[in-house]
């Protein structure tokens, strides 16, 4: 899941000076999961406008925010004139939700939170940043804990000196040393022959962007 | 038989040839001027085999490693220990730099990976590390064995240089750290640092683990400059353990005499360490790192050896 947290208030009230009326779509999948752009955080959202003396066109939560069907099916066919009478539209969703709805609507947009990364749901508001899209996946080589994302230092061959009784010092200790958790899960498989074995130079190529996937 | 391996420098070849050595560790700051520095490190000549010279430690940016290691053993004719880390370049930029390295008479690197700039003085700064201290180790063994670059391009020339990695006995668990160290020595690590010790349990635990990698291993003495140093360092260092009994020495002697039987009492402290590793294991060498007090490395090496180490002068 795309974990995203709201922008503080006044920052999006900045970005909408001048503006007078607003247009919010939300996002019914990961930013509802994270209480950042469901139906409830939109609704709260248009109060705040109001407040601010905005007139809110309307709203729509789509299935997907980053899913041109969805934009299409749930904002475009449904609010056509309130989309249409908007200045702005506010998007409560990731940053890939927010360029759909621009490059969808044609509207000048507003994101309303920021996108920090992805991550596992340990229970409600508990995530957790597992995945960097390093497009080279090498969970096999690490007991399925990922090195390029929980390592503060994205090390390929840890633990570094900076984990002590197997936490983080980049962390303020706060998170546990991914290589130490390697090499548990490592060693209860009976794989350290896995955690020996050097890991050589990450081709980063495979990280390089714009990445897209066209299938036909 | 096998071939005898090559030397290219004063500090291996004392290295190969059993000779118990010291190494210093110099750490360049903020600045564009390193003389003093330089001073304070002639003295240590005929002491230390070799000095390292610090990557911007704990994340620091300061005077260019290269560049001090350079001055250093041009001004003071000591051999530098380049200190490399991943934290800052990526391999394009290391790459280019060990090429300049070698041109400039430099001969002994160490691969470290380097702290996380968030401990450091630009914690905003993007971290790097397109490599750490196991492939930038492997980079260098490409460059040296093979005369190529990671991706396979000739290199004209190629330098040659010995490389050595660092080791934290202290870290707790310990098994990860066997299992990394043993990593490197599998591709080609040549000598090993270690950060500071002061239990002479942990040294020795250590010292015997070593014994299977078969390659030269330096212990860290850190002496303690003050007392505030010492609590300092048990705080902020990971893993760190001093044993109570020489910190009560330490607090003990400040007590009674002050800065001065402070420095007295680390000098008798880590002789009667270094004296005890080198009868009972296989130590090769220690690397004195007193950062700001360096004159004092030289009277602990003359209470071990009674007077100055016997090396080979000359490669």
């Amino acid at each position: 899941m795309i974990i995203t947290e709201p922008k503080p208030e006044e920052e999006i009230k900045g970005y909408l000076e001048g503006f007078n009326k607003i247009f919010i779509v939300g996002c019914g999948s990961c930013a509802t999961k994270c209480e950042t752009g469901g139906e409830e955080q939109v609704k709260a959202m248009a109060e705040t406008l109001r407040s601010w003396g905005k007139d809110v066109t309307g709203w729509a939560v789509p299935e997907e925010c980053c899913d041109y069907r969805f934009l299409r099916r749930d904002v475009i066919r449904p609010h056509k004139e309130a989309l249409e009478a908007a200045d702005a539209v506010l998007v409560m969703a990731c940053g890939s939700g927010v360029q759909a709805v621009a490059e969808v609507t044609g509207k000048l947009v507003v994101p309303a939170l920021n996108t920090v990364f992805i991550g596992v749901t340990e229970r409600l508001r508990n995530f957790h940043e597992r995945c960097r899209a390093c497009g080279d996946c090498l969970l096999f080589y690490t007991g399925g804990i990922c090195p390029v994302a929980r390592c503060a230092k994205g090390l390929l061959n840890g633990p570094c000196g900076g984990q002590a009784n197997g936490k983080c010092e980049a962390t303020q200790w706060q998170t546990d040393c991914a290589w130490v958790l390697i090499y548990e899960r490592l060693k209860e498989q009976g794989r350290l022959d896995l955690f020996l074995k050097p890991r050589l130079p990450k081709d980063w190529s495979a990280w390089s962007r714009p990445r897209e996937r066209v299938w036909r | 038989m096998v071939a005898e391996k090559p030397v290219y420098s004063l500090f291996m070849k004392n290295l190969r040839a059993g000779r118990f050595v010291y190494t210093g560790e110099a750490e360049p700051h903020k600045t564009t001027d390193i003389s003093d520095l330089i001073e304070s490190f002639k003295a240590l000549k005929g002491y230390v085999i070799a000095i390292n010279v610090t990557d911007n430690p704990t994340a620091y940016a300061y005077i260019s490693s290269l560049v001090a290691s350079y001055l250093i053993q041009r001004e003071t004719g000591i051999e530098a220990i380049y200190q490399v880390t991943c934290r800052d370049r990526n391999r394009l930029a290391i790459t280019s730099d060990l090429l300049g390295a070698y041109a400039l008479g430099i001969r002994n690197v160490l691969a470290l990976t380097g702290d996380h700039p968030c401990v450091g003085d630009n914690p905003q700064a993007k971290p790097v590390f397109d490599l750490d201290s196991t492939t930038l180790l492997y980079l260098i063994r490409r460059m040296v064995d093979e005369g190529v670059d990671l991706a396979g391009n000739k290199i004209e020339h190629p330098p040659k240089f010995h490389v050595g990695i660092a080791a934290n006995p202290n870290a707790d668990p310990i098994e990860p750290e066997l299992l990394k160290i043993e990593r490197k020595v599998n591709l080609g690590a040549e000598f090993i640092q270690t950060q500071c010790v002061y239990d002479i349990e942990v040294a020795k635990a250590f010292l015997k683990e070593a014994e299977r990698w078969k390659i030269p291993v330096l212990i860290g003495i850190t002496p303690f400059k003050s007392v505030g140093m010492m609590k300092y360092m048990i705080q902020y260092v990971p893993g760190i353990k001093v044993p109570k009994e020489i910190q009560e020495r330490i607090i003990e002697a400040k007590r009674r005499g002050g800065k001065q039987a402070v420095y007295e009492e680390n000098i008798e402290i880590f002789t009667e360490m270094i004296k005890e590793l080198k009868k009972t294991t296989r130590l090769a060498g220690c690397h004195m790192m007193a950062v700001g007090f360096e004159w004092i490395v030289p009277k602990i090496i003359e209470r071990v050896e009674g007077g100055r180490p016997s090396y080979i002068e000359a490669l």
